[in-house]
Order: C-alpha cells, then structure tokens, then sequence
C-alpha cells in the first residue's frame, strides 16, 4: 500500500516536472514558441523524464534486491543456535518470520517473534530511506533538467533517443522470454539428468515417477523411461489429428469453394468459436460426457473401454483443433490463384474435381504446413488431457485403452509439490525441454513450408 | 434486321447483353462466328472483349452477380438454355488464358487431365495416345518429349502457352477462345504461338482476344472491334484494317487511342 | 464455307458422346463430395452445440439454491458463546421432535448446510433485536438435499447408493408439504470464494483473481506489445538481429502453454521468490503468452496505415517518432485494441500455465491485492471438475457458463470495435 501511495506522488511529481518544464520553455523564449528548437511539450517531457525516470530506477533496483538484502541481515542477526541449522530448516524458519512479520500470523518460538520484529523494522527503515531517496532524486532531476532548459536545447532528439531506447528494450523481451524459456528448461533438465541418465529416459519403457518422492524408500530410483509418454501423446495427437484434419479441411474446402456468402458469414464466426472455448471447457465435456459415453457404447458392442481412453481425450482434442485446420487450409485455399481454377473450369472439369485434382494439389505444401502447426498445437495441449486422459504410463496402441502423456505428466509432477530437488519434479522440466524442442522444430519447418508457399503465389 | 441466328455461323450472338451488378458491361451484341475461321476480338481495355469471350464458354457463371441475357447458340443451340451442361459445353468450347496457367502436375498429366475427367480414353494406350498427340498438333512434342514427368510449371513461358493450347486440345473441342494468350510471351515465342493458330484454324474454329492490331491483322480472318461495351463494327480483317466504315474503328486502328 | 457441323472432325463428335456417358456418374461425384463437404461444417457445429448444450443444460439448475425453512429461537447463550452452529442443530431438532437417537439427530443435521449458520449470523446483523425471539429463517439446504430436489438424485427410498437415508428422504417430504422447502437465486454462487462444500462454494475469488491477473497481463503485455510492433514496422533496420526477433515471436506463438508456466515456475517463484498462487505471477505468465499475439495484431494494423498518411506528414516536417505517434499510432489503435482484447480473452481462458505456479491451491478468501493467493475462474473449473460430490459437477458448469460469459462480451467488444472503425483506404 505504503508503495502504491509512493508510486501515486512520483506520478504527480512527473506531470508537475512536464508542467515545469514546459512552462520553463515558454517563458524563455517570453511566449514565441517559435524561436525554440524544440516544442515546448517536448521540454516539459524532457522535465518529467529527468524526474521519473532515475526514480524509477532506484525503486526497480529495491524491489528486485529487498527480498535478498532482508534475507541477509535478518539471517545476520538471528541467534546462534537457530543460525546453526541446517539450510533446508533455516528457509523454513525465514519463512516463518516473514509469514509473522507480514501477515500476522502466530509465532511459534520467542526467537522468531523477535526475528519478526527486527525484520519488520529493518523492513520500514529500508523503504523510508528508499522513498526518500526516489523522491529526492525525483526532485532533484526535475530541478536540474528544468535549469537545463536554453532556446536552442535539443530536447526533442532527446527524448526521441530515450523512447527508441525503450522501443528497442521492449523488443527484447520476445527475445530474452525465449532465452528464459531455453536456460529454465536447460538448468534444470541437466539436474535431473545428473540424477537419471538420458538414454534411459529417452528410450526407458518403464514410468513410475512415484516410487521416487523420498529417497529412503525401497526402489526409490523410480522409473524415468519416458517412452510411454512419448507414445502416449503421439496416440492421442493422432487421434485428435484424425478428426480434425478432415473435418477441418473439408469445412474449409466447402466454406471457400461452395458456401454462398450468407451462409460463410453465419458458419464461420461458429466454427471460430470452437477456437475460442478454452481447454479446460473442452476436458470437462471430454470427462463429463464423451468419455462415459464411449465406455457405455464400447460395453454396449462388447468392448472393453477404459473410462479414461485415449479415444476420449483425442476425440476432443480433434474438435478443438477443427477450426484451427479450417482457418489455416482456407487461408492457403484462397492463395491458389484463381487461374488454375479457371483453366481447369474452362476444360469442363466439375467445380469437385476441380477441387480434389487442381485446387488441393496445389495447395499441398500450405496444407501441410497447417497440418503440422496443428500436429504441433495437439502435442502441446494441456487441459484436455490433464482431464480426461489417465495417469498410467501405458506403452500401448490400443486408442480404448488409457495413456498418459508428457503435458499431464508435465501438471501432474508438479501441482501441489514445493520440494524443487527431486527428481520427480525435476524430471518435469526434462519433459518441457522435450516438449519445446519437438513443437519448436515443428513450427520452424511448418512456418518454412507456408512461407514458401506463400512466396510461390505472390 | 433480322435477329435469327445465322446457319453459317458456328456461334451466333444476337442482342447480347451483360451487367455485372449494376454495371452494363456487354450492350446489344450481334456477332456471328464462322466455322474454321480465326476471329478476332479487338477494341481498348475495358470494351467488352473478354467479357463477350467469356460469355461462349459460361466462364462468367463463375462471377456472382454477372447476368447475361439475349441470345447466344453454338451450332444453332441456346448457349444459356437450361438444357445445356455447363461441363458438356466447355468441352466442346476449349479455352486459353492470358497468362500460362499450367497445373502444378507433369506435362503429360497437364494434357491428360481434360480427357481423364471427361473419360475420352479406353485405357492408358488410348490416353498416351491423345497427349501425344495434342501435344504434336499444339508443336511441343520434339520439346518436352524426354520429360513428360517433370512439372509442366518449369517450362518456359511460350511452352507453358503452347502445353495449355495442347491441354485444351486435348479434349477435342469444336471451338477454341484464346483470351490474349500471347500477352505474357515475348516476341519469339508469340510468334510460335501465332503460327500454331494458324495450322489449328483447319480444324477448330477459334475466337482470340487481343491486344495487338498486329497479331489480328496477322492471324485472324475476321475482326471485331468493340468499344465500351458496344460491337462497333465487324468485319474481314482486311477490310477492317484497310477500310474500316465506323470512324470510331479508323481512329483505332490508327492508334488515336486505345 | 458450308453447313457448320460438316466442319466437326469426326474423333471430336465420338468424344463428345463419350463424355455424354460419363456426365451422370461426374455430377453424382460432384453432389456426393458438396454433401460431404457440407456434412463436415454441420458436424463441427454439431459438436459445438452438443458441448454448449452439455454444459448449459448441466450448469442452469446451479443457479437456484434449495432453503429449508426452520424455526430458530435467537437463544441468547448460545449466540453469545459463538455456537451458531450449534444453534442450527437445535432448531431443526425442534422441528422433528420424535427423533432422539444420536445418529439420526446427526442425519437430521445433515439436511442442512454445515454453513448454515451464516444464514443466522446474516439474520443477526440486519436485525439484532431478534435475540432472544423465535423467528422463521430459510437457512441454506446441503448439497445432498439441493441434488435430490432438483431431480439430479433419487428421492425414492431404499435405493443402494443413494447419498439420503431413507428417514432423511421422509423428513425432506414432511419438510416439502409444510411449504417449507423451496429454491431460492444461488446468490453464495456469485459471491463467496471457494469451499469444500459445494452448496458453500462460490465463484467470485476466482473473478477477482482473474480480473487481477487480467490487469497485470494488460499493464505487462499492452505497452511492450505496441512498443516492439512500433519498432520492428516502423523503425527496426532490416538485419539479421531484427529477422531473428521476428522470427523468434512466430515462434514463441505456437509454444506450447504449458512451457510458460514451467518458465514462470522457475524463473518468477524459484528465481525471482516470487509468491506461489499469486495473481501478480499469473498475469505476468499470461502476458508473455499474450505478448506475440499483440505484436502480431500490432504489425498488421501498423502495416494497414497507408504509406501515404507516412509521406504526407514527414512531407511536413514531423520527425519520424512524431508520424507515429500523431498519425500512424491513432489510426492503427482499434487493430491494435481488437488484437489485445482477443489476446486478453485467450489469456482468461489459459489454465495450464497457472496450475505450474501454484494457483491451484485451495483458497477460500477473497484476494484484495494481486499478491494474495488467488485462483482465477479457469482453474476454478479444473477443481471444481475434479471434485468427487454430483453437485459440482452442476456448479462446474455453471462456473464455465460464467467464463463463457465473460468471453463472449470480450470477443463482442472486439467484433463492435472492428465494425466500428474498419477503414477502407
């Protein structure tokens, strides 16, 4: 709250430097904004800069490093005899102060409430002197940017330089999210396979994470074979790609080729709202009514199928993924030149022959490309299968049986478990790392393929 | 005048017109189209000229909105008639594009294609035969013979014509509409494609639009001249390019505009 | 030149009679592959009205809440010794005085809520002066009797299974012939936080959770979406550097979901210390997930302003930064917003990433700032559909029919806005 407040005077401070600094400008050159160099709001946006930004700056740095400064001096000043123990229980001691200090809550022994205390006063005294200090060096920033301020001051390039600066960060974040994504995943994967070797978990057949939540247990080694999960997601991807890739192409073939305009206006905003459902909608519509439906059809006819089938969660999987198929294949429909179709028309081919012997042929490499950013969307997808598709890490093909697949096992090692050093949680990101690399070539060589395409027909 | 369709013509239009939506693009066409004999379209962008070219062969069925009327017989028979098939008639009434358009299939199957979905050939003797064939009568068989599988898209631009003057011949239509067919060829292979019409004229009749006076006087036996939507004048292309009767023609033809 | 048909070759006269033939099975083909074609659209919708229908026909009755009317003397001990709960028990024990038995005292209790004493406290606060009198008051039904009311659970007696006892099942009839069972607007639905049980359980930490994250994910992804698609169509040379970050957010599109919430779980909790379950870390998550997609919208509507616009004003003596940002931004914003809003709306519906930083935890309270623990309406669905007792699956779909609410209206503000200012240059 202190900080909201803190950030709400900063903010007035910056619009009264913009005010300053603009009115300075003014009355240097006595009201004939013209002799300036600049306009008078680029000296005033100058001004506010000079007075937010160095600010800004100091309470960005205390934000990041609070945490790790208090964590010091707290630690520092704790008695000996809790200061003894080992790191894992003195975290969990730390932990207790702060839930004390900040959220009131009980404390257990005297030496924690008193750790309590001190980390609370050390806690007000840091941000005392760092409001202070902002807005201090606010003020001064304002002072000396508004004395700065000449006829001939070039304030305009450089305000201009600082928003490209900041243009060019923003940029970077796309990059530096990706690195993120990249070193996370590394970091941790070479833990995990510190602990479990990579042939094995690449080409282990056997998955039991489970055995391996305490390491004092028999046969705590677990299982990290991680082919039945690979084989798992590959099965219900198929399915779902099954479904979709007919459904999705045809509807997109019917929508570009046949449908009257009235209609595509009607049927295409709908199919798009299949896009639009989030996941977790469709994995309860898949626990909730497909999957009991298919074990009660599949009993009906005699067949055995798990309540928790492949088939159920592919099946949903397909249609979430139809108007993906449909948007992507009409788009690469309607790119084939009109031409072909009208050489083909014009030698009295039938608009589906057309179709099926010129239009799709030579959309081909589109189609494909969409084919496989869906392949890769169906890979990765979550909910779905968190919900409807099992735990067990079966090596089978059978799409009635139950499997599991990396994405659940991704959610399932990891919900509701803290303890970030075994290898069951770890083993989670050695399976993201899987993840990203297999849906990440995908697209690289899904997007080549369209863009070919699309270059081929420009 | 008398609006009774011509026996001498192979296509005969009387009084016809097309709006597309709003706009009256065709106006009060009457032209007759003899048999075994070149006929050219001519006038400035815009007249008219591919529009009246697409009306022979229902191409402008493919445009919403584009409405046709008065009447239009091929061998004596209402074009527009609901009678008439559509695919049935553009069999018999082959087309050519202004740009190349070849499939994106092998030159053989380029040929093929027309008579494998009307089912012409028996057996594969009997479609060799036909792309064979088609590609002698349209002069490109010495040229692509050793490469009948490779992509009819990697030709050059005069051959990609000549394989779709081949594929439409495949078909054996009665009558072949050229829409400026060499307006993407350079001289040489204009020229090839020019004397490749003239040989066909023994047996198909043919209809071409074009740009160029030069290319009418050149290939065709009969000219049209067409201007804003209006048939201005018709006549043998000797006389039209030597003693045109409509001033409109002369000025032309004379390059005044155009 | 003589009669016209002596003109045709005679092979061209065979072929015609040929395709003849071959026109029947043509056009069969043609109808049969329109028909399938036209079967694929119809069975995309199918599925989509069979999902809606699914969850609205499930979800619907959740809005209506079964009260039991029973009598209850305000006892002053027992509301001075904080015993609401206790209070409860007595009052329907007054009303079936026959039972004596401990069992079916504790079945008798069971036909209302074990939250029931809210309904006192709430009786207690708008009037205090019923201390001490005897007053009627509905008081929330269990999720056991709400179920059975609304038909989802037999009343017969005697069958297996059935979570009523037969005696609770007669009590519920004598209770329903006095007139004193009856359902009421689920109002607890709409606006408590989370419970274990279900007549209990509401949605509305879940909105302000995701109505916090959705502000982060909007601060965090808006102004860094706009800046880097100002830059990359406006000011970014054409070199390797800007080729790889263009190539790179293409990319960072079609990650999978999943992979950002590994990525906030080790980079922002582990990392950064940020707190578990928060909606601060959620929105962060989401708005580099919502990042590419704004970037994107942002491109397109950049590139849809006519150079010319460019021209005319640089023509003037605008700096580069002043064309954007006087003309080029303005005209572009409603593209840009149409891309945020939908971007947002996608966002609102992301679940998996957050289930890796923790906001699956149970959480009963309200959040009051984006720091507390909070769940977000997505991830309410997912526990809520994990949750073993019948009635959540009514309020699972209630839940979703609420999500799916909000990302209607999202989805309708973008179309409106799209309409509103589509421009032809």
């Amino acid at each position: 709250m202190t900080l909201f407040i803190l950030t709400v005077v900063l903010l007035a401070l910056t619009v009264l430097g913009y005010r300053l600094g603009r009115g300075r400008a003014l009355a240097v050159v006595e009201g004939h904004p013209r002799q300036l160099h600049s306009l008078p709001s680029y000296h005033g946006y100058w001004v506010a800069l000079w007075c937010g930004l160095p600010a800004l700056a100091v309470i960005s740095a205390w934000l990041a490093f609070e945490p790790a400064l208090l964590h010091a001096l707290v630690l520092a000043a704790l008695p000996a005899e809790l200061q003894a123990l080992s790191d894992e229980r003195l975290a969990l001691v730390y932990n207790e102060v702060r839930n004390v200090a900040r959220h009131g809550h009980p404390a257990s022994s005297a030496a924690v409430a008193e750790a309590a205390r001190h980390y609370a006063s050390l806690r007000q005294i840091l941000f005392i002197s760092v409001a202070t200090g902002a807005l201090a060096l606010a003020v001064a920033g304002l002072a000396h940017a508004r004395a700065r301020i000449t006829v001939s001051l070039r304030t305009r390039n450089r305000v201009e330089t600082i928003i490209r600066v900041f243009l060019i960060a923003a940029s970077l974040v796309a990059i530096l999210t990706t690195v993120g994504i990249v070193l996370s995943l590394l970091f941790e994967s070479i833990r995990f396979f510190q602990a479990v070797s990579i042939w094995e978990f690449l080409f282990g057949t056997s998955w039991s994470p489970q055995m391996a939540i305490r390491s004092d247990q028999v046969g705590s080694s677990g299982a990290f074979g991680a082919v039945p999960l690979f084989a798992g997601t590959l099965l219900i991807a198929g399915i779902a790609m099954i479904v979709a890739v007919p459904l999705g192409l045809l509807s997109a073939v019917y929508m570009s080729e046949y449908a009257a305009p009235k209609f595509r206006a009607i049927a295409k905003p709908l199919l798009e709202v299949l896009a639009g459902i989030p996941t977790v909608v469709y994995g309860f519509f898949a626990a909730l009514t497909v999957a009991p439906f298919l074990r009660d059809a599949g009993s009906a006819i005699g067949l055995s199928v798990a309540s928790e089938s492949a088939l159920a969660a592919g099946l949903v999987m397909g249609i979430m993924i139809i108007p993906f198929v449909s948007s992507l294949a009409d788009d690469v429909i309607t790119a084939v030149p009109q031409s072909l179709r009208e050489g083909s028309y014009g030698l009295g081919a039938t608009k589906s022959e057309t179709i099926t012997q010129v239009v799709l042929p030579a959309a081909l490499p589109g189609i494909v490309g969409g084919v496989l950013l869906a392949a890769s969307r169906a890979i990765g997808e979550t909910m779905i299968v968190v919900m409807a598709a099992g735990l067990a890490a079966n090596l089978t093909a059978n799409p009635l049986e139950a499997v599991t697949t990396v994405t659940t096992q991704i959610v399932t090692l990891l919900v509701g478990d803290q303890e970030f050093d075994s290898p069951k949680t770890l083993a989670a990101f050695a399976l993201g790392l899987v993840l990203f690399t297999v849906t990440l070539a995908l697209n690289v060589v899904a997007l080549s393929i369209v863009n070919r395409y699309r270059e081929k027909y420009d | 005048m008398t609006h009774l369709p011509s026996r001498l013509a192979k296509v005969s239009a009387r009084d016809v017109n097309v709006h597309y939506g709003e706009k009256h693009a065709l106006k009060h066409v009457d032209l007759d189209i003899r048999a075994n004999e070149v006929t050219a379209l001519i006038g400035p962008s815009g007249c008219g000229k591919s529009t009246f070219l697409r009306c022979i062969n229902r191409m402008n069925d493919q445009i919403e909105n584009a409405h046709v009327s008065g009447a239009l017989t091929l061998d004596g028979q209402d074009i527009y008639d609901k009678g008439i098939d559509v695919v049935q008639l553009r069999a018999r009434v082959g087309m050519v594009f202004q740009k190349p358009n070849p499939f994106p299939k092998s030159i053989f199957d380029n040929v093929a294609y027309g008579p494998r979905i009307h089912g012409l050939a028996r057996d594969q003797a009997e479609l060799d035969e036909i792309v064979m064939t088609s590609l002698e009568k349209a002069g490109l068989l010495t040229e692509v013979r050793d490469r009948l599988d490779e992509p009819g898209t990697g030709l050059s631009g005069g051959q990609q014509q000549r394989l779709c003057i081949a594929r439409a011949i495949a078909v054996s239509p009665e009558l072949i509409l050229m829409d400026e067919p060499c307006s993407a060829l350079d001289p040489i292979a204009t020229a090839k494609v020019e004397e490749l019409i003239d040989e066909l004229r023994e047996n198909y009749t043919i209809v071409i639009v074009t740009h160029s006076m030069q290319q009418a006087a050149r290939v065709s036996q009969r000219t049209a001249f067409f201007h804003l939507g209006e048939l201005v004048e018709v006549a043998d292309t000797e006389q039209i390019f030597t003693n045109p009767q409509h001033p409109l023609t002369q000025g032309y033809i004379t390059g005044r505009f155009g | 030149m003589t009669d016209t048909s002596t003109a045709v070759p005679a092979a061209t006269r065979q072929s015609i009679d040929t395709a003849a033939a071959h026109l029947k099975r043509r056009y069969r083909a043609e109808r049969r592959f329109k028909a399938v074609g036209l079967g694929a659209i119809l069975l995309a919708m199918g599925f989509l009205v069979l999902l809606l229908w699914t969850i609205i026909s499930n979800g619907a009755s959740a809005f209506m809440q079964t009260y039991i009317r029973v009598d209850v003397t305000f006892d002053a001990a027992a509301i001075d010794g904080d015993d609401l709960p206790g209070l409860v028990k007595s009052s329907i024990q007054q009303r079936f005085p026959a039972v004596e038995s401990r069992s079916e005292k504790r079945e008798l209790a069971g036909l209302l809520s074990s939250g029931a004493d809210l309904d006192i406290r709430r009786a207690l606060a708008a009037d205090p002066s019923v201390k001490g009198t005897t007053q009627p008051l509905w008081m929330v039904a269990s999720d056991d009797v709400d179920m059975a009311m609304k038909g989802y659970v037999s009343r017969q007696p005697g069958l297996a299974g059935n979570r009523l006892t037969d005696r609770q099942i007669a009590w519920l009839a004598e209770l329903e012939a006095a007139g004193a069972v009856k359902k009421r607007f689920n109002t607890i639905l709409l606006s408590s936080g989370d419970s274990r049980e279900p007549e209990l359980a509401g949605l509305w930490g879940a909105v302000v959770g995701s109505v916090f994250s959705l502000a982060i994910t909007l601060l965090v992804s808006f102004p860094l979406g706009v800046a880097t698609a100002v830059y990359l169509e406006e000011f970014a040379p054409k070199n390797r550097w800007t080729a790889l970050i263009e190539v790179n957010i293409n990319n960072l599109a079609a990650v999978p979901s999943v992979v950002f919430g590994l990525l906030g779980l080790a980079i922002f909790l582990n990392f950064l210390g940020m707190p578990r379950s928060a909606p601060l870390v959620g929105g962060l998550v989401l708005a580099l997930i919502c990042l590419p997609t704004i970037i994107i919208a942002g491109r397109a509507a950049l590139k849809a302003v006519p150079p010319s616009i460019r021209e005319a004003a640089l023509g003037l003596g605008a700096s580069k930064q002043q064309v954007v940002t006087d003309h080029v931004l303005p005209l572009a914003m409603p593209g840009i917003m149409t891309g945020t809003i939908l971007g947002m709306a996608h966002a609102l519906g992301e679940t998996a990433p957050l289930l890796m930083i923790g906001m699956v935890a149970f959480i009963v309270d309200i959040p009051a700032t984006p720091l507390d623990p909070s769940a977000v309406l997505p991830v309410q669905v997912y526990l809520w559909a994990d949750s073993p007792e019948r009635a959540f699956v009514e309020r699972t779909s209630a839940a979703i029919l609420v999500l799916l609410v909000f990302l209607g209206a999202m989805n309708l503000a973008a179309i409106m806005l799209r309409k509103k200012f589509e421009r032809r240059w």
